[in-house]
């Protein structure tokens, strides 16, 4: 008497990379995240997105534990990390960047970015070696001895999202990568992305570059005034009247 | 025994005055341009010396010279800044803190070179002697101090929030940035403001001098107390150090009461410490 | 911090060379006395830099740390006649432990906050020392003079062993420091001093980092402290606990170059020399122009060279677009 596997049941069993559930964050009387509920599955690109204010970057600190949530809570690969320190999140697995990047500008970017490999490698060579794999990776090899203040904005982003690789996590989070770039360099970035994602990684991104939002995601989950109002293909949020009032306001819905 | 406790109430409220108003100068740099004024305490000496020898070599007495004493420090304050902070601004961190040690331990040495380690004391100025109310002593230097500093905090506020000037510094208190782009010369409103804050603590100077004993080293307990009031009313809040000076005060004197005379001072800086644990933004700070 | 090259250590060699051979050179006490405070505040310098340079903790409060550790020794000694060895380590353990318990609530305090924290500190522990009955309040302690030798940690015919034992305690905290700086932590302080989100966001456990810093400052501060005491046989706190001498090692720090290993000894060696010779030359007419020029000259440094002069020395080479 074995246990009857029926085929496509083994898909079933497996965790969602992350499970936001009823994530709620307010401030004095204001509602910054009021119950927001997604899930994200291994392997997919996910956008937030939602017009400023909306709550975006405060959903990011609440899952990354650098908010504590009012209430709700967040699972990563079925473990509870609501509540925890953020290094632990971090060690968990769920890497990060910041809507102002963030990264050592007294270091170089290679000590930069083994600041990040020092997490799974203690000893220094090593974390060399894999900083500079990481730096292959996202093309800034060659600046690998720039000080990191003397760096271009874009150039800025990519470090930060190489020292976040360097963690090995299997969550990255990116809040507002694309801000403030070039057209060539937005392709570059949208580029290095889809690679990341390519390796296996699992994306959430936060994004108003919106002909980024499309081309790399798999699903667009949309907040406004800190509620989700929607959830879909990239497709589908982009027609619905909901959202188009939310960023636009009611005069532009215009059938459906 | 309650008129003691009342009587020490009024000491601490007395203190707290003079405290409020250093605290305000001290305040009001840090809020405009984050800098923490070490030599605070010394441009209080400079005040309190100022006024002694006008009053020697003048015969002019405490009372009416505030306004040379206000001029004096208020000149000192921005040659200070034009010359010496404005050059370590875009310095490190570290630079900041401690080129204002330099200008504290060079100017409290002059002070001794100048005019020895000497204590000195106004002997008879004009306002002296204790009203005396039943059990209750107030001394009238004391009352005319704190009286006068009212009326000095009353003013700043009112400068602050009505005129011109007044609003730009508080502008860039809130957003340097911002006020760079509404087209404040905020480099001007700096030097406005580090004299500002000096001739604040002259005109402090000058009123502690009718009472207190005055020495090239006096500046250091008063400064590293302002610190504890500006961290508790919040950094940048001239309500709020004005408030927290008069706390102070009266913590220190009824802590040194109750507790031991000795610690006084280390209540008062537990009280920072306390203040940044549990609610850095201070009590009006934002 | 790169790995040293094979220039520096031959330099670092020399250097240490000469340094050994010098007080046999010369007879002169006030000479080698100028050396012993030379390598003490340098020591104490670079504890000062582990916390401060690399891991962005501005403490002007290390005289708490080094007055700790001098009554800690020195009480013990005269109480239970333990022997300044064991003082020394039992010295630094309660400064450690103290500056972790401070430390802690601090955790999140940084920049100017800080500094202003740890000045508080500093005085609430001096003012505490001079009160404190059982360990001599105002009046300090006198250490006995017990018989000449290593083994009692004093020397009364001549200054040479104190200038050694200075020299390898501070060569210790260098070598402490340099392996710092090419390990985990010294990355990881480095982040922590940028910012506490960066670190964070790299799986850095802020809180714990810092305390290990803070614990390794205080531990080598307050060595310094117990050979002080062993070398001057008297302190006070008045002598011991003073804010300036705070401000000095921090001066020294940052006029050599904070966040450098060798930065404080350059800084020391600047710094200790001219303000013994004007305090002696001087100072003794009470007049303060020593304090003056000392006053003088800090000012200078933070204007004109903040970034201290180690950076000049060394061709860092540090390529910027």
């Amino acid at each position: 008497m074995g246990i009857i596997h029926e085929p496509g049941q083994e898909g079933k069993m497996k965790k969602a990379c992350l499970e936001v559930k009823a994530v709620t964050k307010h401030f004095g009387g204001l509602y910054a995240n009021d119950h927001i509920d997604f899930s994200v599955e291994e392997g997919e690109i996910v956008s937030i997105i939602g017009p400023n204010g909306a709550g975006k970057s405060t959903l990011f600190n609440c899952i990354t534990g650098f908010y504590p949530p009012n209430s709700g809570k967040v699972f990563f690969f079925g473990e509870e990390i609501t509540h925890r320190r953020a290094d632990t999140i971090c060690k968990m697995g769920v890497a990060r960047t910041f809507q102002v990047v963030q990264i050592i500008g007294d270091m170089t970017v290679l000590e930069n970015v083994m600041t990040g490999a020092l997490l799974r490698y203690g000893k220094i060579s090593h974390a060399v070696k894999k900083a500079e794999e990481v730096l292959a990776f996202t093309g800034l090899g060659e600046k690998k001895q720039f000080l990191g203040m003397a760096l271009t904005i874009a150039d800025k982003k990519r470090l930060e999202v190489s020292m976040a690789l360097a963690t090995q996590p299997k969550l990255l989070m990116l809040d507002e990568s694309m801000a403030g770039l070039t057209v060539v360099e937005l392709r570059e970035m949208i580029d290095l992305i889809k690679s990341i994602r390519k390796n296996g990684m699992t994306l959430i991104v936060v994004e108003h570059v919106m002909e980024a939002v499309m081309e790399i995601s798999d699903r667009v989950v949309v907040l406004n005034s800190g509620k989700k109002i929607m959830e879909g293909s990239p497709k589908e949020v982009v027609r619905n009247p909901d959202v188009i009032q939310a960023y636009l306001g009611e005069r532009y819905v215009v059938g459906q | 025994m309650t008129e003691q406790l009342l009587q020490q109430v009024i000491n601490g409220l007395l203190i707290g005055f003079m405290y409020a108003l250093i605290a305000i100068g001290l305040t009001l740099i840090w809020g405009v341009m984050n800098i923490v004024n070490f030599a605070h305490g010394d441009f209080l000496m400079v005040g309190m010396f100022a006024s002694f020898w006008l009053y020697t070599l003048y015969g002019l007495d405490p009372i009416f010279s505030i306004p040379i004493c206000t001029a004096l420090l208020f000149v000192m304050g921005v040659l200070i800044y034009r010359f010496v902070v404005s050059k370590v601004m875009s310095g490190p961190m570290l630079a900041q803190l401690v080129v204002t040690f330099g200008v504290s331990i060079f100017i409290s040495n002059l002070a001794v070179y100048l005019w020895t380690p000497d204590f000195r004391l106004i002997s008879k100025p004009l306002l002296t002697g204790t009203w005396v109310i039943g059990e209750i002593q107030l001394s009238i230097p004391k009352t005319v101090a704190s009286i006068g500093s009212v009326i000095t905090s009353l003013f700043v506020f009112l400068f602050l929030k009505k005129t011109k000037t007044g609003k730009a510094i508080l502008a860039t208190e809130m957003d340097r940035e911002a006020a760079l782009l509404m087209g404040i010369n905020t480099e001007r409103i700096n030097s406005f403001s580090f004299g500002m804050g000096a001739a604040l603590v002259g005109i402090a100077g000058a009123f502690l001098s009718t009472y207190y004993y005055i020495n090239p080293q006096v500046g250091g307990v008063f400064v590293t107390i302002a610190f504890s009031i500006v961290a508790l009313g919040g950094f940048g809040s001239i309500e709020g150090a004005f408030i927290a000076g008069i706390l102070v005060g009266l913590v220190q004197t009824l802590g040194g009461y109750f507790f031991d005379p000795a610690y006084k001072y280390a209540i008062v800086f537990m009280i920072y410490l306390i203040t940044v644990w549990i609610r850095p933004q201070g009590l009006l700070g934002w | 911090m790169r790995k040293m090259t094979f220039k520096q250590i031959c330099t670092g060699v020399i250097a240490l060379i000469a340094v050994g051979i010098f007080p046999l050179l010369t007879t002169n006490t006030f000479v080698q006395h100028i050396m012993i405070l030379f390598f003490m505040f340098g020591m104490m310098g670079v504890a000062w830099n582990i916390m401060g340079g690399y891991a962005g903790m501005f403490s002007f409060g290390q005289v708490a740390f080094f007055g700790i550790g001098a009554y800690t020794s020195s009480f013990l000694l005269i109480t239970y006649h333990v022997t300044p060895w064991i003082g020394l380590v039992a010295g630094g353990l309660v400064a450690a432990g103290v500056g972790a318990a401070i430390g802690y609530p601090c955790s999140n305090l940084r920049g100017h906050y800080f500094a202003i924290a740890s000045i508080a500190f500093g005085e609430i522990v001096r003012t505490h020392f001079n009160n404190w009955k059982l360990i001599g309040a105002a009046e300090g302690l006198s250490l006995p003079m017990l018989n000449e030798g290593f083994k009692n940690f004093m020397f009364h015919s001549s200054k040479l062993p104190y200038y050694y034992i200075m020299l390898v305690f501070l060569i210790i905290a260098l070598v402490i420091c340099y392996l710092i700086s090419t390990s985990k932590i010294g990355y990881y302080l480095r982040a922590i001093k940028e910012s506490h989100d960066v670190a964070k966001v790299l799986g850095v456990n802020v809180v714990w980092y810092r305390l290990i810093a803070i614990m390794i400052s205080a531990f080598l501060t307050a060595v310094a402290g117990t050979f002080y005491a062993q070398y001057i046989l008297y302190i006070d706190p008045e002598s011991v606990m003073l804010l300036p001498v705070s401000v000095q090692i921090v001066l020294i720090s940052m006029l050599g170059g904070a966040g450098s290993v060798m930065g404080p000894v350059v800084g020391a060696a600047i710094l200790i020399p001219i303000s013994e010779v004007t305090r002696v030359w001087l100072g003794h007419k009470g007049t303060g122009v020593d304090m003056l020029i000392y006053g003088f000259l800090i000012t200078l440094i933070s204007v004109y060279q903040p970034k201290g002069v180690w950076g000049l020395f060394t061709n860092l080479g540090k390529r910027a677009r």
